[in-house]
């Protein structure tokens, strides 16, 4: 059931999407992406904000190594426990951009007599990173669809993505990394037991969605071939608030649309906020210097405590006879 | 072919089949992290059954002796102890190992052993059995004893006694401890 | 979905055995509260000496727990102030993929193998709940989005899994968002205690420390007995009286340390340990009776309560009018110290900076806290050469070092007491590298799960670390578990008792007691725990 109510779910969207978009172009060309970014955009801030209005009343941070000690001698592990802005800030761009935390298993041993496996949280790093890293590579890629004249460091992507030359229009190793990324993903979340059994149907529809978009992208780019031009020119309507509709765009390029909308506008609601939300962590965007600069809390107040003068009320005798000082005799 | 050299040829074979009967004694859930993580600082519960098993076999091709088997049987067992088995339950993996080998037997036809082997080596993991008894009694023994140790280390009666030492016994007590 | 085959070969022989249960996905699978791994419910008459609402004696085994009327309105209240009180709460409750990355980290799991106890499972118990109450898609959609209602069995199951969490971070490290289960646990028992479901262990201290400054509930007199048993047993050992003082007005520096250390071994040597150190180094220092606790077992109830026990280190130091504090060896103390004093019961402007009266030293890093760790200040004297030591003294024990979660996770506190160590001992050795510094794993007892009853629990969330020792025990024939934590004196003892039987547990001032060449001491027959310094058994 987790799995086969997101997978029926994205099969129905491209469905309607190859259907609908035969009866209107307008609405998946135009309307449906239109209300997909401003959900994106909106859900986006709203939901940061929504974030940001919670404070954060103590300062937590992960420490993951030596702090910054009393005297330079013992020496300070600066990404992994910084204690100020700028280390605060390597930490969260080896964070963001090479999954420190997810690089952090180390194997010692093996059971003896069994056949040595790999770190399968090593894979998780590395089908993480092949994931994450070849979307944005997709993504940029697809800035020559935005922009008039395409600039040249999309150009230089390009060229890079498919430097093996392989194929006819060339080979982006990107749609390949992706799309077997995704499938491992996949896998590994129906193979792995106890993955399997934390996963929600939330977690399925994303990848499959994913899959979905990268598997159309590759069929219009390599197979169904799709008049770039025609494409280029609704997409720049899009952006500029002039919508056209081109002829001869086929419905492949109407399904790749509309479950990338899907995607836009489940974002906000989702687990794939992660995005944002990893900058708001607060064990791992503060710095470690506790006792040395003040931590404010916004809501703190004033508690019942038990006073000393309370204490010396209920023990003075005592006190007295173990020739403890009191302050009232 | 004697039993002896079926048993040390056929060791790993056994020891896997074995292993994963004792597995699932536990929780499928449970049962499935113990099989699969390898590491054994990790997964030390799955590593100390694995390597337990293995030298119980060493021990068990020769005349078993109780006293070297022993420290193999307890650390399976200690783990097992803390982990919600009655006695019967955490014993019982010792007796599956009969029908493992008795399947290992029968699906290879090069060995022919006589009953009277067979029965020798039953009676061999007879006293495996229970000898794994005893072992789980003194490791649940072991338990209680160290609960009533930490008892009479920390109880708020002592605590009590201190602070009674010096004046009155206090009206408002500590909590008495529930045991 | 498919249920996953466990065909174990049909067999005779241990048909006594319930095998594998039919897999039912985890909402669905009811939690059976197992004796020998929960603590007994908090009793009413401590509740109420802190004001608690709810207060009432209450059993975990009762299928009655005697809920308010509308406990979950309570609950749920309880949980939209929490979410709207602490971003990571809310960001936590949001952001997680379940990749498992740290699944396997949770020594809980490692030794039951329950999957409610991955970190991750732990916090999908309530983020379901979250989802049920709190989020659109949860609302309408129910299960498909993972969201479900707020039973009393649910309520029931989140109780037991928040006494199985130690709030050691560990899942945290490994996270690539950070979240933080310990935190998503802290909250979870916050909401608990708005229901009076806190555990008999925790809530009683607590009301001790609340009116009688510890958890142990020592009156000042029994305090000062207790102490003055140490200063014999140290003169016997020594030759040397050491001589502190009690609730003194002028004095230059305030010593906090759990109350553990004061009344059972091991931590009762370490406490010696101090005593003979600040004594040979001449400090004018002090104890406190009233604030005679360094651990606060109130951040194992909610943030209030924590804060309230907390208040009486600042308001003591004001009132003695020292200049600083020295913290002893602890390690969930030293989380609450670093992480939450100067905001809760800061500023204390009225302290000045640390500045050790031997070597000189500034202590900087503490510049607000104005509370420096043992270790520091040890670490510091024994760097400038302050110290007489003779290290062969400890040369029966070949040593390996357990480090606190908290000073390890929440503090970053790794190799001063590996100096410190290593400075008076020769025979040290390393656990494996996943098992140490940030990698720790927890004692499994940690958080005031350190009762009797849960004895079972206790064991399998101990077996991790155990099994590190029992390999360098084999590996270089270690003998001797050190460790910064009243809490991991008294735990590990026992989880060494049964699982590494040959390893003993001490803190670190002890060793440093023990090879403190001593001004006036005679010659030394015996360590602080009265058996003969190696060499000289035959005496
Ligand atoms: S590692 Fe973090 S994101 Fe992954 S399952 Fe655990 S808590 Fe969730
Ligand atoms: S904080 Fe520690 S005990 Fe709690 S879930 Fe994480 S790893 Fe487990």
């Amino acid at each position: 059931m987790k799995i086969l109510i997101p997978f029926f779910a994205v099969i129905a969207l491209v469905v309607i999407a190859l259907v609908g978009a035969q009866a209107s172009h307008a609405l998946f060309g135009i309307w449906i992406p239109y209300a997909a970014v401003l959900i994106f955009v909106f859900g986006f801030i709203f939901k940061v904000l929504k974030w940001g209005r919670s404070p954060v009343p103590f300062r937590i941070p992960t420490t993951a190594g030596q702090m910054k000690s009393f005297a330079p001698w013992i020496k300070q592990n600066k990404l992994d426990n910084p204690s100020s802005s700028l280390g605060v800030l390597g930490r969260m761009l080896l964070e963001v951009l090479a999954f420190r935390s997810l690089f952090r298993n180390t194997k010692t041993q093996l059971y003896p007599g069994t056949k040595l496996t790999y770190g399968s949280e090593k894979f998780l790093w590395l089908g993480g990173l092949a994931f994450h890293w070849s979307f944005l590579i997709i993504f940029v890629r697809h800035f020559r669809f935005f922009m008039q004249d395409v600039p040249y460091p999309i150009q230089i992507v390009e060229h890079l993505d498919s430097f093996l030359q392989i194929g006819a229009p060339l080979l982006y190793i990107t749609d390949v990394v992706l799309l077997g990324a995704v499938t491992f993903l996949f896998l590994r979340r129906v193979m792995m037991p106890q993955i399997k059994y934390i996963s929600l149907p939330a977690d399925y529809f994303p990848l499959l969605l994913i899959f979905g978009i990268g598997a159309t992208g590759v069929l219009m780019r390599y197979f169904a071939k799709v008049p770039v031009v025609s494409v280029k020119e609704l997409v720049m309507g899009l952006l500029t608030f002039s919508p056209v509709i081109p002829q001869g765009i086929s419905s492949l390029f109407y399904a790749h649309l509309f479950l990338v909308s899907t995607l836009l506008a489940y974002f906000p609601l989702s687990k794939l906020m992660h995005m944002g939300g990893v900058f708001l962590s607060p064990t791992r965007n503060m710095a470690n210097n506790n006792r040395e600069v003040r931590h404010i809390n916004p809501w703190n107040y004033p508690v019942h405590v038990h006073t000393y003068e309370e204490y010396e009320d209920d023990f003075r005798e005592k006190m007295k006879k173990a020739g403890l000082p009191v302050e009232k005799e | 072919m004697t039993l002896e050299t079926f048993l040390s040829e056929k060791k790993p074979a056994i020891a896997e089949k074995w292993f994963h009967l004792i597995l699932a004694t536990y929780p499928a859930d449970t049962s499935n992290f113990l099989k699969n993580q390898k590491d054994r600082f990790t997964n030390p519960v799955g590593h100390t059954i694995h390597q337990g098993i293995e030298e119980i076999l060493d021990e068990l091709i020769h005349v078993v002796d109780i006293g070297k088997v022993s420290p193999f049987l307890d650390s399976i067992l200690r783990v097992r102890a803390v982990q919600d088995f009655t006695p019967s339950q955490a014993v019982s993996f010792i007796f599956s190992l009969k029908s493992v080998i008795r399947e290992e037997l029968e699906g290879d036809k090069n060995f022919a052993v006589s009953p009277g082997e067979l029965r020798e080596l039953d009676s061999r993991i007879d006293s495996l059995a229970l000898a794994s008894f005893d072992i789980f009694e003194r490791c649940r023994e072991k338990l209680y004893e160290i609960k009533a140790n930490e008892l009479r280390r920390m109880t708020f009666r002592l605590v009590q006694r201190a602070n009674e030492l010096g004046g009155e016994p206090d009206a408002e007590s500590p909590p008495e401890r529930k045991q | 979905m498919a249920t996953k085959v466990t065909t174990p070969k049909p067999d005779q022989l241990v048909t006594s055995i319930d095998f594998t249960p039919p897999k039912t996905g985890w909402m669905d699978t009811p939690t059976i509260i197992k004796p020998g791994t929960f603590c007994w419910g908090a009793k009413g008459k401590n509740l109420a000496t802190v004001e608690f609402p709810n207060a009432r004696d209450w059993n975990p085994s009762d299928q009655d727990w005697k809920l308010p009327e509308n406990w979950q309105e309570i609950f749920l209240k309880g949980m939209e102030d929490l979410l709207g009180k602490y971003r990571s709460f809310k960001v936590f409750m949001d952001i997680c993929v379940r990749c498992g990355a740290c699944a396997d980290k949770c020594h809980f799991f490692i030794g039951s193998g329950d999957p409610k106890n991955m970190p991750v499972g732990r916090a999908e118990l309530l983020r379901s709940v979250y989802r049920k109450y709190f989020t659109a898609s949860g609302k309408m959609l129910g299960k498909v989005a993972g969201a479900r209602e707020l039973t009393v069995d649910v309520l029931k199951e989140l109780w037991y899994y928040a006494y199985q969490c130690t709030e050691c971070r560990r899942c945290s490290l490994y996270c690539p968002y950070g979240i933080d289960t310990a935190e998503i646990t802290i909250m979870c028992r916050e909401m608990l205690n708005l229901l009076g479901l806190n555990t008999d262990w925790i809530s009683g201290p607590v009301a001790n420390c609340y009116m009688k400054g510890n958890h142990l509930g020592l009156e000042p007199h029994a305090i000062m007995n207790s102490i003055e048993g140490m200063i014999d047993d140290i003169e016997t050992v020594t030759g040397v009286r050491v001589n502190p003082s009690f609730n003194r007005k002028g004095a230059e520096i305030l010593f906090v340390t759990p109350s553990g250390d004061l009344f059972a071994d091991p931590g009762t040597f370490t406490c010696m340990g101090y005593l003979a150190l600040f004594h040979e180094l001449g400090l004018d220092y002090t104890w406190s009776t009233y604030a005679s606790e360094g651990g606060n077992f109130g951040f194992f109830t909610s943030n209030e309560m924590a804060k309230r026990l907390n208040s009486k280190i600042y308001a003591e130091a004001k009132r003695l009018g020292v200049k600083y504090i020295i913290g002893g060896e602890c390690g969930h103390m030293w989380r609450v110290l670093h992480q939450y004093m100067d905001t809760w019961n800061g500023p204390a402007d009225f302290l000045e900076v640390p500045v050790s009266p031997i070597t000189g030293t500034r202590f900087d890093t503490a510049k607000v806290l104005k509370m420096i760790h043992i270790t520091e200040f040890t670490a510091d004297l024994i760097k400038h050469g302050k110290l007489k030591l003779d290290p062969s003294r400890n040369d029966d024990l070949v040593v390996t070092y357990h480090d606190s979660c908290n000073t390890s996770r929440g503090m970053g506190l790794l190799d001063e007491p590996r100096y410190v160590i290593k400075s008076v001992c020769n025979n040290f050795y390393e656990m494996p590298e996943n098992t140490i510094r940030e990698q720790t794993f927890c004692c499994g007892s940690g958080t005031g799960l350190n009762a009797s009853e849960n004895m079972e629990l206790r064991m399998r969330g101990g077996f991790p670390r155990a099994n590190a020792v029992k390999h360098v025990k084999e590996k270089h024939g270690v003998n001797m578990l050190a460790n910064i934590c009243a809490i991991d004196r008294a735990t590990l003892s026992a989880s060494m008792d049964y699982w590494v039987p040959g390893v003993r547990v001490t803190g670190v001032h002890e060793m440093v007691a023990n090879a403190l060449i001593m001004k006036g001491e005679k010659e030394r027959e015996t360590n602080l725990r009265g058996e003969p310094l190696p060499g000289k058994e035959g005496n």
